[in-house]
């Protein structure tokens, strides 16, 4: 049911499943602090699992990551306390998690924007002939935007060692991938800037982890980027704050729930003999366990005044932006002298 | 290009950036037909020859793609320099610039500030088609996180080009065009990185002064010029930088002058004038002798040539306005 398990060694296939577990251990923790009114919105990840797992370990430490809200935890698997991406949803500053010690970019909300800075930096290194990929993350809705376009043509005609990693869950938000775009294959997209696109089961793991070495080798051998869709489905809501039964059969959906992908991980597994259900279980159970009373340092975390947020939009602080400054009228310098 | 010599605006960027790729083996100049052809203004003659095709780069036609790939870029250690072909033409990369670069250091709290400058030459005044003559500025320095820098000369604009590039933020440098080719100056053989931060009085006056900032300061100085005659000592402030105001030298203008009149082609509305008008009458209201004019752009679509000069502030606008300030 899983492909290629054969060719991976019970050591990798352990840590892939350990970081689907811990992911999904941060995203349901996420979801109860969101009900417990703890986070604001939160957009789950659910059901990505696998394909966000296996990019994350499919790529040296060294490689640039570009995601979008829906991979907020992705920083997480290279080290980032789950605390860091927590207070990002908690609407904390102390969300913003240190982007040059994770190599791992700040979330890109609108979707596409951060493909041209995933291409920037490949094409940069590759100038500088550093020996770096970048890979960015999109989905299918993001391949209607116009970054997506250029950021796939610039990224062919200059070759840049990037990976543009578009799962494609059919659905943003409401709208089904049906009414996103004529055309039935996002990999053939590829075609247009004279890019390789691929396809892969964003359930299956280890046929992701394959896929993102695949294109990252290709990359390192000066072949370029690659598109990888990796075709899921939403088994979620978009976020917290999201209703799918207003636009969408829940009957429907129920068929797809058999592709969870980290029991069907575990299944495989333990069918492959490369271990054991109780060992998996613990595991999980770890996972679960590391995150239980997160709620309360997220609750404790010190609050930031705004004096201390202007302090960090430019390198030197403007007049305004000044703390004796940002809650007053600019009744200024001369205000004392007047009368 | 080296040594002392006489040289006009685009010649002076051109020195500038030639200066830049010399001095930092970072810097890396983006852009559409930037390389061999030089740049659609030439302010890149001659540079692909110089410092090859990694450094020199031509760009396809994709503001945002290539604006967003210069974010990308810093984070791997380089300095991009990008230049946008004509004014209007940065609207596809307005996302990039507002949604991206200008929170890069928010995002960071503090920690990475993007070493990226985006040259756009603006204004009117050439007789060029539809969208190749706005005056964006006030869009840029009302969305956080970005400086918004006007040089009004060549020396200013080698000097404030060198200065963008090593300060830290991102930085729209708008060159105005009319202004490229507009006059020469002897340069030094090499620029020293200019100060961001101050205005400069490019005319010391008592009577009044008159802000402007890019080719309006030509203007400004043009009317000061003709009040002279009039017995009337003018002041011409030349910004420099949009954001953040030099908010100092503003307010010292009101008390020494008591009448400040400003000039920008930009539309009206919520324009550069707006802001200085609203900083003195939150701050200097107890000296100004007159209410503060503006002499501006109109808040309609920059006209086609035929109308431009209706639309682009005159001397004759500006004394019109300085005399009602004076009678006041």
């Amino acid at each position: 049911m899983l492909t290629e398990l054969s060719s991976f060694s019970r050591e990798l296939a352990l840590q892939l499943f350990t970081a689907m577990a811990r992911l999904r251990a941060f995203d349901e923790r996420a979801v109860i602090l969101q009900h417990q009114g703890r986070i604001g919105t939160y957009p789950t990840f659910y059901g990505e699992e696998a394909v966000q797992a296996a990019s994350v370990w499919a790529l040296p430490r060294q490689d640039w990551l570009f995601p979008t809200y829906r991979q907020s935890a992705v920083v997480t698997l290279r080290g980032c306390p789950p605390l860091v991406p927590l207070l990002m949803w908690r609407g904390h500053p102390g969300g913003w998690h240190d982007v040059m010690e994770y190599r791992v970019a700040p979330i890109c909300v609108p979707v596409a924007t951060n493909l041209p800075h995933a291409v920037g930096a490949a094409w940069g290194a590759k100038l500088r002939h550093q020996e770096l990929v970048a890979l960015a993350y999109g989905g299918d809705g993001s391949t209607s935007a116009g970054d997506f376009h250029e950021a796939c043509n610039l990224a062919g005609l200059v070759g840049a060692p990037v990976i543009f990693l578009i799962t494609n869950n059919q659905w943003a938000i409401s709208t089904p991938v049906s009414k996103q775009t004529k055309i039935r294959r996002v990999a053939d997209k590829a075609a247009a800037y004279g890019i390789p696109g691929v396809r892969v089961d964003a359930f299956d793991v280890f046929a992701c982890y394959q896929a993102v070495r695949e294109a990252a080798a290709r990359a390192r051998a000066g072949e370029g980027p690659t598109l990888i869709e990796a075709i899921g489905y939403r088994l979620g809501p978009h976020a917290t704050a999201d209703e799918p039964s207003l636009y969408r059969d829940l009957q429907a959906d129920r068929l797809w729930e058999p592709m969870e992908p980290l029991r069907r991980t575990q299944m495989a597994l333990v069918a492959a003999g490369l271990a054991s259900e109780a060992e998996l279980d613990q595991i999980r159970a770890d996972s679960v366990e590391e995150l239980r009373d997160i709620g309360d340092s997220v609750d404790a975390y010190p609050p930031v005044t705004i004096e201390e947020i202007a302090a960090t939009v430019h390198r030197e602080t403007p007049w305004g932006l000044r703390p004796d400054r940002l809650r007053e009228p600019s009744w200024g310098a001369r205000g004392g002298a007047v009368g | 290009m080296s040594a002392t010599a006489e040289l006009n605006m685009v010649e002076a960027i051109t020195k500038g950036l030639g200066q830049l790729l010399e001095e930092d083996p970072d810097a890396i100049l983006l852009g559409e037909d930037i390389g061999r052809n030089g740049g659609v203004f030439r302010a890149t003659a001659g540079l692909q020859e110089r410092f090859g095709e990694d450094r020199v780069v031509d760009t396809p036609l994709s503001e945002a793609g290539f604006v967003g790939a210069a974010i990308g870029m810093c984070l791997v250690g380089l300095h991009p320099v990008v230049e946008i072909q004509f004014d209007a033409f940065v609207y596809p990369a307005f996302e990039q610039l507002v949604s991206q670069a200008g929170r890069f250091r928010w995002r960071t709290r503090g920690a990475y500030g993007l070493p990226l400058v985006v040259r756009l030459p603006y204004g009117g005044g050439t007789r060029a088609p539809e969208l190749h003559s706005d005056s964006p500025e006030t869009l840029f320095s009302h969305m956080p996180g970005l400086r918004v820098v006007v040089p009004s000369d060549p020396l200013s604009a080698g000097e404030l080009l060198l200065a963008a590039t090593r300060c830290g933020d991102p930085v729209v440098f708008l060159e105005p065009k009319r202004m490229y080719r507009r006059g020469r100056q002897l340069l030094p053989a090499k620029f020293v990185p200019g100060d961001l931060d101050h205005a400069v009085v490019v005319r010391p006056g008592e009577d009044l002064t008159v802000i402007a900032y890019g080719a309006m300061v030509d203007v400004a100085e043009g009317a000061a010029e003709r009040l002279q005659e009039e017995g009337v000592s003018t002041r011409v402030l030349d910004l420099r930088s949009i954001y953040p105001l030099d908010r100092e030298s503003i307010l010292a203008a009101a008390e020494e002058t008591g009448r400040v009149l400003v000039v920008h082609e930009a539309a009206r509305h919520c324009g550069v004038a707006a802001e200085v008008a609203a900083l003195l009458q939150e701050e200097a209201a107890d000296v100004l002798l007159a209410p503060t004019l503006r002499v501006t752009g109109m808040d309609m679509p920059f006209p086609l040539s035929q109308n431009e000069d209706d639309a682009l502030p005159t001397v004759e606008r500006v004394l019109a306005a300085a005399h009602t300030m004076l009678e006041y």
